[in-house]
C-alpha cells in the first residue's frame, strides 16, 4: 500500500511536466505577436516592446519555459498583467470560495445521491425507486442555471428563507485567515457569521450539486443491483445478519468502486468553476476569476488557473485510485 | 425413535413470473432425523435448490414465494420447541437461520465477500447471534478453520477469499455454516464445483463433522455416487415433486420409480466400459407445463393410460419406503399388470 503509494506519487511528475508545458505553450499558441494580442492593434511599438521584456518574450523558448517552470517551483505563478500583482496571492481567495462550494455541494450529492440509488436498488420496483430515478433523470437533463434561478425565486425572493447572492453578509466581514468562510467564521468565534456563511451555501451548493447527484444516484443503483444478486449476499443473508446490515455493508462496499470514480470525476469537474452557478449566485469562485481573465486577456492568469484546476484534477483522481486499493484487496498494481 | 428435527410438510413454493404462476416446488414432504445425513436427488430445475432456500427462508421474494405448506423446525432444550418457519417473524428467522440451521452453497469461488476477511467472514453470524468480544471471535475463526482442515489457520484468518483455492473456499464456507453449532446442514451440491480429489476431501470433512458434531445435514446433489458414499436416507425429485423416498440401501439396490430406476441405469459401469452410457430419454418439462398427469409420463418407459390424466400420489411400500407411481397402486384401476397398460409401441 505504502509504496504503491509512492510509485503513483512519483507517477504524477511526468503528467504535471506535461500540464505544465500545455500552460506554458497557450501564450506562444496565440496567432500573431502574443504581447500584440494583448495590448490590442492600437498599441504603440515601444508599449509592445516593454510588455515582451516584462514577459521574457524575446528570449529563446527554452530560457522562458525554464524560467517558468523555476517560478512554478518556488510557488510564483507570475503576474497578472492587469494588476501588476502576483498570482499566487490573488489566487487564492477565488479558489477556496471554489472548494468550499464544492466540498458543500458534493457533500450533498454523495450523501442524498448514495443512499437514494442503494435504497431504489434494495427495493427495486418500488415506488421510491420510480420516484428516486425520475428524479434523478429530471436532475441530470435540468439546465443548472434555470434550477439556480428557480431557487432564488422560490427561496430567496419569495419565501426569504435563504440568501440568493454572495459568500457572506458584506456589511459585517470577518477576518479571514483561510478564506473558507465556514472555518474563518470559526476561528474568529462568531457562530452568527459562520451561520450566515453556512446560509449562504445551501442554495449555490444545491444548485451545483444536483448533476452530480443524480448521477451519482444511477450509478450506485446499477452498482447495487448487480451486487445484491451475487452469491456472496446470499450467503450472508443465510447468516441471518439484518438486512440493512447486509446491504450497506456488504453491498454497498461491493458496490462503491463505480460510484467512487463517478465521484472524483464530478469533484475534480467542479474544482474547475461552474462558472454559471458562481455568476448566478454572485460566487467569487475561480470559475470567473479565470473567466474575467481571458475577457482581459490576462495571459499570466488564464495560465495558472488553468495549471491550478488540472493539478487538482489530477490529484483528485490520484486519492481516487488510492481509495480502490484501500477499498479492494484485490486490487493491487 | 425420536421427533424429527426438521419436517417438511406439503411445502409448495411458487414464483410469478410474466409467463404465469411456475410451481417450482409442488407438494414436497420429508424430514430428518437428529443427526442424520438426508440427501435429496433429482435433475437440474427439479426443485431442490428452491427447497432448500425455502427452508432458509431465503426464496428470492419477488418472484419467488411460499404459498402452501409448513416446515417445521424442532429445537431440542429443557422441553422440544416447535416452530413453523413458513410463519415465522423475520426477526425470529434470523435468528435461527445462520444460527440452528445453516447452509453451504453451491458456488464456492463467488459465495465468499471479496472485501473482507476470511476470519470476519466466519464470526460475522457469531457475533450478530451472541455477544462475543473480538479476541474471542478471533479465536473461535482460528478454531474454526483448524476443524475445517485448513493448513496454517493463524494467518488464513487474516487473509482475503481471492487468495484461497475453490476447495478451501468450501471448507471456509463450512467453517462458517459451523461455526454456530447447529443442528442442521443445508448443503446445496457443496461438491459440484470442485474437483474430484477435493470433492471427496469436502464429503469426508461433512461427514466427520456429522459423527463428530451430530449435526443432521440436508445434502443436495445431483449425483448419486454421493449419496451412497455419506447420506442413510433419499429423497427423489423430479419436477418439483418427491417421486421416491427411502433408505439409500433401498433406494440404489431396489428402486420403484422408473426415474429413480433410470438414474441408477445412467450411472457409469466399471464392467461395461465399451457400452453406451444409459441416458432417460427426453428432458425434464418445463416447470408447470404438465397440468395433467405423472409429470415424469412423457419419459416413462412403463408408462400407460392412466399415468396421462391423473396424478399419482406417494404410495407408501415398505415402512420407509414411499414412491409415486401408479406401477404400485393396487387399489384402483390396475397396476403393472393392469390391464390397461400399454405396450411399447402404443405409447404415445
Amino acid at each position: 500500500m505504502f509504496a504503491y503509494t509512492i510509485r503513483r506519487l512519483l507517477m504524477l511528475i511526468p503528467v504535471l511536466i506535461g500540464m505544465s508545458l500545455i500552460t506554458f505553450s497557450i501564450i506562444h499558441l496565440i496567432p500573431g505577436n502574443p504581447a500584440l494580442t494583448i495590448l490590442g492593434q492600437q498599441a504603440t511599438p515601444a508599449a509592445v516592446a516593454q510588455l515582451e521584456e516584462q514577459l521574457g518574450l524575446n528570449e529563446p523558448y527554452f530560457v522562458q519555459y525554464t524560467d517558468y517552470m523555476l517560478g512554478l517551483l518556488q510557488g510564483d505563478l507570475g503576474q497578472s498583467l492587469r494588476t501588476n500583482t502576483a498570482i499566487s496571492g490573488d489566487i487564492w481567495p477565488f479558489l477556496a470560495a471554489t472548494i468550499e462550494l464544492t466540498i458543500f455541494a458534493m457533500v450533498f450529492a454523495v450523501i442524498v445521491g448514495v443512499n437514494a440509488g442503494i435504497i431504489s436498488a434494495w427495493k427495486q420496483n418500488s415506488l421510491f425507486d420510480y420516484t428516486a430515478m425520475i428524479i434523478a433523470l429530471i436532475g441530470v437533463s435540468m439546465p443548472i442555471f434555470w434550477l439556480g434561478l428557480m431557487q432564488q425565486w422560490v427561496f430567496a425572493q419569495e419565501l426569504g428563507w435563504l440568501p440568493a447572492f454572495g459568500r457572506a453578509n458584506p456589511r459585517d466581514p470577518v477576518e479571514t485567515v483561510t478564506h473558507f468562510y465556514l472555518i474563518d467564521t470559526l476561528l474568529s468565534g462568531r457562530l452568527d457569521q459562520f451561520s450566515i456563511a453556512f446560509q449562504h451555501l445551501i442554495l449555490p451548493g444545491i444548485a451545483l450539486g444536483t448533476i452530480p447527484m443524480a448521477i451519482i444516484a444511477r450509478m450506485t443503483r446499477s452498482s447495487m443491483l448487480e451486487v445484491l444478486r451475487s452469491d456472496y449476499i446470499r450467503t450472508v443473508q443465510a447468516k441471518g445478519i439484518h438486512q440493512l446490515s447486509i446491504v450497506y455493508r456488504h453491498g454497498f462496499k461491493n458496490a462503491v468502486i463505480p460510484v467512487l470514480t463517478v465521484v472524483g470525476l464530478q469533484t475534480g469537474t467542479l474544482l474547475g468553476g461552474a462558472i454559471l452557478t458562481e455568476t448566478i449566485f454572485s460566487w467569487p469562485g475561480i470559475g470567473r476569476y479565470v473567466f474575467d481573465a481571458i475577457g482581459n486577456r490576462d495571459y499570466p492568469v488564464i495560465q495558472s488557473g488553468i495549471l491550478i484546476i488540472a493539478t487538482m484534477f489530477v490529484f483528485i483522481n490520484l486519492i481516487v485510485d488510492l481509495l480502490y486499493s484501500f477499498i479492494d484487496p484485490r486490487i493491487k498494481y | 425413535m425420536s421427533k424429527p428435527v426438521l419436517e417438511v410438510n406439503g411445502l409448495q413454493t411458487h414464483f410469478f413470473t410474466d409467463r404465469g404462476e411456475i410451481p417450482a416446488v409442488d407438494d414436497v414432504s420429508f424430514h430428518i432425523q437428529q443427526g442424520e445425513v438426508l440427501g435429496v436427488v433429482g435433475e437440474s430445475g427439479c426443485g431442490k435448490s428452491v427447497t432448500s432456500l425455502s427452508i432458509m427462508g431465503l426464496v428470492p421474494d419477488p418472484p419467488g414465494k411460499i404459498v402452501g405448506g409448513e416446515i417445521l423446525y424442532r429445537s431440542e432444550g429443557k422441553e422440544t420447541n416447535e416452530e413453523n418457519l413458513v410463519e415465522l417473524s423475520k426477526k425470529r428467522m434470523r435468528q435461527i437461520r445462520g444460527n440452528r440451521i445453516s447452509m453451504i452453497f453451491q458456488e464456492p469461488m463467488t459465495s465468499l465477500d471479496p472485501l473482507f476477511k476470511i476470519g470476519f467472514q466466519i464470526t460475522e453470524g457469531l457475533r450478530n447471534h451472541s455477544n462475543i468480544s473480538k479476541k474471542e471471535a478471533h479465536r473461535k475463526a482460528v478454531e474454526m478453520l483448524t476443524l475445517v482442515g485448513i493448513p496454517r489457520p493463524e494467518e488464513v484468518v487474516n487473509e482475503y477469499p481471492h487468495q484461497l483455492s475453490g476447495g478451501m473456499r468450501q471448507r471456509v464456507m463450512i467453517a462458517i455454516a459451523m461455526s454456530s453449532d447447529p443442528e442442521v446442514l443445508i448443503a446445496d451440491e457443496p461438491t459440484t464445483a470442485l474437483d474430484v480429489t477435493i470433492q471427496a476431501q469436502i464429503l469426508e470433512l461433512m461427514q466427520n463433522l456429522n459423527k463428530e458434531k451430530g449435526t443432521a445435514i440436508l445434502l443436495i446433489t445431483h449425483d448419486l455416487g454421493v449419496v451412497a458414499e455419506v447420506c442413510q436416507r433419499v429423497v427423489v425429485m423430479y419436477a418439483g415433486k418427491v417421486v421416491e423416498q427411502g433408505s439409500v440401501r433401498t433406494i440404489l439396490k431396489n428402486p420403484k420409480h422408473p426415474y429413480t430406476q433410470g438414474l441408477i441405469k445412467s450411472l457409469p459401469k466399471l464392467s461395461e466400459r465399451d457400452t453406451r452410457l444409459y441416458s432417460i430419454p427426453g428432458n425434464v418439462p418445463k416447470p408447470g407445463s404438465i397440468k395433467n398427469g405423472c409429470r415424469f409420463a412423457a419419459r416413462c418407459p412403463a408408462v400407460f393410460d392412466r399415468c396421462l390424466v391423473e396424478n399419482p400420489e406417494l404410495l407408501q411400500l415398505e415402512d420407509e419406503h414411499l414412491c409415486r407411481c401408479f406401477l404400485y397402486d393396487n387399489k384402483e384401476g390396475g397396476g403393472k399388470n393392469g390391464e390397461t397398460a400399454l405396450t411399447g409401441s402404443q405409447r404415445p
